[in-house]
Order: structure tokens, then C-alpha cells, then sequence
């Protein structure tokens, strides 16, 4: 690989696909333009056709709403479980993670550790609730025994605004990701990534966005196995002697066997744990996931699987970091900038484990990878597509504009049409912040996640006393609140608004534990508060709702043939 | 809920005493996983964050590997592990037993 002159802005971008927060100090280096890697684009060329295949499947399968936003409801526990994990297993997962283990050793896996323990969470509060109320959307669940018009309007916004700061930085990713890993220029990754995941979701709907991303976890989870494994057989498969080795050669030595910079202050540390930990519970692209299974065993089963598959994945990110440590400090001719250590690798930091394809797996494997990396940026944007899709067609139109007074086919065809409109914000808001610096959109869509639409989905399910007002003015103030406090916060202020360094007047990285709070109390005051007639009809509906989301009594079969 | 045999039917599961020590008994059993997931991910954070020598100490005298990385893998693992614990409890004993309550009540 030779490094074409054009110098690009860009390691922040897949810092921010990793989630920054924890990781803000870590400096993972810029990326360029490397030359063009014909057998990653041929192997990404076969996984495009591939899926295009399946999803010709699919879309004979998806002829009613009930298809579209929820493959009708016939995905097993196992196979949600592989596609939940594999919107977990982002390129900024498997790429961020590795390269900060390569970079500093111990601190890879406390940002590992911080992204995977929002599961449990999920299962044991959320899940089968979620089974039993839903149906197409988590405004469903939300609006069950409240007023419609109010409460999926909220759910609506909170659900469209973390789509589209979710969506930027996956697309801005992308745009950097297709230059280190294809040699390809910005624009192509803009049109491609735009094009192919309007096909997946508007041909295929949920059926072909689930199998798209099973099958790139599989492959994601093979490859990393294989290299994993490499490494370990390497050292006779033993960690001690991987880690003497990793100590010898790294330059940091002893250091990157304990924690480093990574957490300064545990104010930080707790509000960033609980964006993660609670913003999971109120991704909607994840959310939805949970309206694809049969009933709530299998809803259960998926968080099992999924937590299985996340947590296997990044243990193996860390043995990949280490492998790299050791197997690309050997050959600084081939894998560093003009053979020089301190000039850092080349295309940037985050081409460890690239890197460590080529070490380990030759030519081809490394074409395997960089293809499987950037194909989980497509099959990502494809489930928020599909979710902001729904919101649009589900919420705003069947049942706020419409009052549910509309046939399944008229519903389904104005999800496509937002699929298309997504899809065209999508690419323009791509090239729009291609110089921007986005590295702290994925905290924010998880600190909106937690403080908005979490609070709201929470309180209306497990609090008999909550109303409509309540979630509807509480949550508004979390994400209100998250948005603002982030916006102060230095990652933002001083990064992006380019205020002088110390002014942010937010101190810490991440506004989560204020903004949840101020939203949980929030709904508790003005639920209080709240004697109208209606809230009184709403309190009287909960014995009702808490039958069926814990019993599934009368809980949607999913599939409405 | 619109057909009158069902509003029957839910009128006796709300009536159902069984059905209320099960939503606690189930609550209860979630709260606490949810708990212990807690302590395990905040101990962590605020091991790293309070007491970053302790984590760095090696395993055993002349090792190489910190007593950090065997935590902070156990970690992850007791998270699916627990997580798995409470499915199968879920998808057998309380599945069995809202069953129960709900035939109860239909027939």
C-alpha cells in the first residue's frame, strides 16, 4: 500500500463511531487515501450481490406493514440475537476498539467493558415488555394506555433525531473508511452506502435489513475468530506469553498492562457508563429489533444471544489489539509510514487490525476484512433507515395524522416513501459534514437515547402513576437538556464550535446522568401533578397494561396474517 | 380487549392473587440481576477511575499479565453469564408460571 498526498481529516470520525467519551483524550491518528485494494472492493462487490440476492428473497416476503417493519414477526431468538449484536459490532467497534488496545494496551478493554454491560439492563427490564406491547415501533409500547397524538409525536422526534446523529457519524465513517480501506475517494462511500442500503430496506424491509446483518456478524465474527486465533497459535496459546512479548516491543512497555488516561474524573466515568448502560434501552434501531421475534421467550433469548455474541467479540478485539502490537511492530517497512515507527501506521490508527489481516491472513484476508468492515457500515445505516422510516410512516402518519384510520398498504407505501426521503437526507448530510468534526455525535445520540426516550418508555411501562404530560414534558426536558449540556461540554464547545480551550462550561464528557435524572424527575412531578380526567382514565388503564406485559395476554402476534 | 370473553379474562387475572405475587416475585428477581450487573460494571469504573495501581499489579510475582485484564474479562463473562442465568429462569419457571395464571383465568 503507498499513501497518495491527499491528506484528509478523518480520525476523529472513526473515533466517534467507537463512541468517544471515554476515549475523548485518545488520539488515533488521521486517515488518507490509500491505494485502490481491488480484492477488498471484489470481496465487497461479492457481499453486495450476495445480500442483493437475499434481498430479492425478501421482498417476495414483504408485502404488508407488518412485513416491512417487523419481518412478520418471524425471526428466531438466535438469529435477533446475531443481528442485534451485529448493530454492536460497528467498524468503529471492531477498528476503534482494536486500534485503542493497540495504542494503549489495558484501556481498549475498559471501553469494551463499558459498551457491552448495557445488556443486561435490557433483558431483564425491557425485553419481554417490550414483546408484549409492542408491534411495529417503541412508540407503541410507549403510548399504550396514554394519549396518541402527544406521546408519538415525542417518541417520533426523539426517535428521528437519534437516527439522523447516529446516521452522520455512520456516513461521515464511511466516507473515511472507504478511503484507508478501498482507496477510494469520499463520494463513492456517500452514493454507495446511500444506494445499496435504500435497496436493502425499501425492496426487502426488515426481513433483508435482519439477514443483512446476521450475515455480516457471522462473517465479522469468523474473521476476527480466525485472526484472534492466529495470534494466540502464535504464542502457543498462551496469553502470558503474548502480553511478555507485547510489553517488550510497545513503547509505552509496562504501561499498557494497566489503566491509563482513559478515565479522569469518575463523574465523567459514571455519566458516560450510564448513557451507554440506559442509552441502549432507548436506541430505536435497536428497539425494533425487539418486534421481529414471535413472543417474549424468544425476545429474552435474543438479548442472550446478543450479549454472548458482543461479549465474545470483544474479548477476541482485544487479543486482535495485542496480535497487532506484537506482529506489526516487528515489520515497521511494511505496515508504518515510510517504514518509521513515529510517523505511526499507515492510513491512521485505526488500521491495526487491518493490518493484522495482512500479518496474519496474506493478501486476500486482508481484502476479506477491510470488505466485512465497511459492509457493517452499511447494514447499520440500513436498520436506522428502516426505524426512522417507521417512526415517520408508523407514528406521525398511520397514527398521529391519520388517527389509525388507514389500510396496511397505504402505510406501507408511505414507508418506502420516507425510506427514499431518508435515504437522500442521509447521503446529504454525509457530504454536508465530511470536514465537520462529528467524533461526539454517537455519545450524543446515546446521551439523547437514555435521557429522552428511555425515561418516557420506562415510567409509562413500570409506573402506574405515570401520564401522558408526565412523559411527554419529562422526556422533552431530557432530551432538551442532553442536547444542551452536550453542546457545553468540551468535546463540543472547544472542539467544534472552536470556543478557546477551558470555556466549555459544562465540566464533564458526557451529560447523561444530569439529563436522565432531570427527565426521571421530571415525569414523576408532573405526573403527580397531573388530576385531569384523563390521567385519571390513564392510571385506571395500567392494571390492563401490566397484564399483558408481563402474562403476553393479548400481546400482538407480530405477523398480522 | 374488545370481545367480552376476554375482558372476563383479564378481569380475573387482575383479580388473581397469584398473579400479583408473581409480578413480584419476577420484579424482585430482575431488580437483583439488574443490580449485580451494576455492582460488577461500576466497581470496575471506579476501580479504574480510584485505584488504577491495584488493577496494574501482576497476577503473580515475575508474571506479566495485570490482575486488571483476568477482572476485566470476568466482567464481560459474569455479564452473559448472568444475563443467561435470568433467560433460562424466564423461558422455564416464569413462563410456566404465567401460563398457569393466564389458563386459570380463560377456562
Amino acid at each position: 500500500m503507498s499513501i497518495s498526498n491527499k491528506h484528509i481529516f478523518g480520525g476523529l470520525a472513526l473515533l466517534a463511531l467507537a463512541g468517544t467519551a471515554i476515549a475523548a483524550g485518545a488520539d488515533l491518528g488521521t486517515t488518507q487515501q490509500q491505494a485502490t485494494n481491488w480484492t477488498a472492493i471484489t470481496m465487497f462487490g461479492i457481499f453486495v450481490a450476495a445480500t442483493m440476492w437475499i434481498t430479492k428473497w425478501a421482498a417476495a416476503k414483504t408485502k404488508t406493514a407488518a412485513d416491512f417493519y417487523t419481518a412478520g414477526g418471524g425471526i428466531t431468538g438466535f438469529q435477533n440475537g446475531l443481528a442485534i449484536a451485529g448493530d454492536y459490532m460497528s467498524a468503529a467497534s471492531f477498528l476503534g476498539i482494536s486500534g485503542l488496545v493497540f495504542a494503549n494496551g489495558f484501556d481498549g478493554l475498559i471501553f469494551s467493558i463499558g459498551w457491552l454491560v448495557g445488556w443486561p439492563v435490557i433483558t431483564f427490564l425491557m425485553a419481554e415488555r417490550l414483546r408484549n406491547l409492542g408491534k411495529f415501533t417503541f412508540a407503541d409500547v410507549a403510548s399504550y394506555r396514554f394519549a396518541q397524538t402527544p406521546l408519538r409525536s415525542f417518541a417520533a422526534v426523539g426517535t428521528l433525531v437519534v437516527v439522523a446523529f447516529y446516521m452522520i457519524a455512520q456516513m461521515v465513517g464511511a466516507g473515511q473508511l472507504i478511503k484507508i480501506l478501498f482507496g477510494l475517494d469520499y463520494m463513492v462511500a456517500e452514493i454507495l452506502v446511500g444506494v445499496i442500503m435504500m435497496m436493502y430496506v425499501l425492496f426487502g424491509g426488515m426481513t433483508a435489513t435482519t439477514w443483512v446483518q446476521i450475515i455480516k456478524a457471522c462473517m465479522l465474527l469468523a474473521g476476527a475468530t480466525f485472526m484472534a486465533g492466529a495470534v494466540l497459535f502464535q504464542f502457543g496459546f498462551s496469553p502470558e506469553a503474548l502480553f511478555a512479548k507485547a510489553v517488550e516491543v510497545h513503547s509505552k512497555k509496562d504501561a499498557i498492562m494497566g489503566p491509563g488516561a482513559l478515565i479522569k474524573d469518575p463523574i465523567s466515568a459514571i455519566s458516560v457508563g450510564m448513557a451507554l448502560m440506559f442509552g441502549t434501552a432507548g436506541l430505536p434501531h435497536i428497539l425494533m429489533r425487539f418486534f421481529t421475534v414471535p413472543n417474549a421467550k424468544e425476545a429474552r433469548k435474543s438479548v442472550a444471544w446478543a450479549t454472548t455474541w458482543i461479549g465474545y467479540f470483544y474479548i477476541l478485539t482485544f487479543i486482535i489489539g495485542f496480535g497487532a502490537i506484537v506482529n506489526l511492530i516487528a515489520d515497521p517497512v511494511t505496515f508504518y509510514v515510510d517504514g518509521d515507527i513515529a510517523k505511526g501506521l499507515k492510513g491512521g490508527g485505526n488500521m491495526a487490525a487491518v493490518h493484522l489481516a495482512n500479518a496474519v491472513g496474506g493478501n486476500l484476508f486482508l481484502g476479506f476484512i477491510s470488505a466485512v468492515a465497511f459492509a457493517t457500515i452499511l447494514a447499520v445505516v440500513a436498520g436506522l433507515t428502516l426505524s426512522g422510516a417507521s417512526a415517520v410512516s408508523h407514528d406521525l402518519y398511520a397514527s398521529v395524522w391519520r388517527h389509525g384510520n388507514v389500510d396496511s398498504a397505504t402505510e406501507l407505501r408511505v414507508s418506502k416513501i420516507a425510506t427514499v426521503c431518508l435515504g437522500i437526507v442521509a447521503v446529504a448530510l454525509g457530504i454536508a459534514f465530511e470536514k465537520e468534526n462529528v467524533a461526539y455525535m454517537v455519545m450524543l445520540a446515546f446521551t439523547i437515547a437514555c435521557s429522552g426516550n428511555f425515561p418516557v418508555l420506562f415510567m409509562s411501562v413500570l409506573w402506574k402513576d405515570c401520564t401522558t404530560k408526565g412523559a411527554v414534558v419529562g422526556g422533552s426536558v431530557g432530551l432538551i437538556l442532553a442536547v444542551v449540556l452536550t453542546i457545553g461540554s468540551a468535546s463540543v464547545w472547544e472542539a467544534v464550535l472552536k470556543y478557546p480551550k477551558g470555556s466549555a462550561w459544562f465540566p464533564y464528557n458526557s451529560a447523561a446522568l444530569f439529563s436522565m435524572l432531570a427527565a426521571f424527575l421530571t415525569i414523576y412531578i408532573v405526573s403527580k401533578l397531573d388530576n385531569s380526567a384523563q390521567a385519571q382514565k390513564e392510571r385506571a388503564l395500567f392494571p390492563d397494561q401490566l397484564i399483558r406485559s408481563e402474562t403476553g395476554v393479548g400481546a400482538s402476534s407480530a405477523s398480522a396474517h | 380487549m374488545a370481545q367480552q370473553s376476554s375482558l372476563d379474562t383479564w378481569e380475573r387475572i387482575r383479580n388473581n392473587p397469584k398473579f400479583q405475587a408473581f409480578v413480584k416475585k419476577r420484579n424482585n428477581y430482575s431488580i437483583l440481576m439488574a443490580i449485580l450487573g451494576a455492582i460488577a460494571y461500576y466497581g470496575f469504573i471506579l476501580l479504574v477511575a480510584y485505584n488504577k495501581e491495584f488493577l496494574s499489579q501482576k497476577v503473580a510475582a515475575g508474571a506479566v499479565m495485570s490482575i486488571g485484564i483476568p477482572i476485566g474479562v470476568g466482567v464481560i463473562l459474569f455479564t452473559i453469564i448472568l444475563t443467561w442465568i435470568y433467560v433460562s429462569r424466564a423461558n422455564t419457571e416464569f413462563d410456566a408460571e404465567s401460563a398457569a395464571i393466564v389458563k386459570e383465568a380463560t377456562k
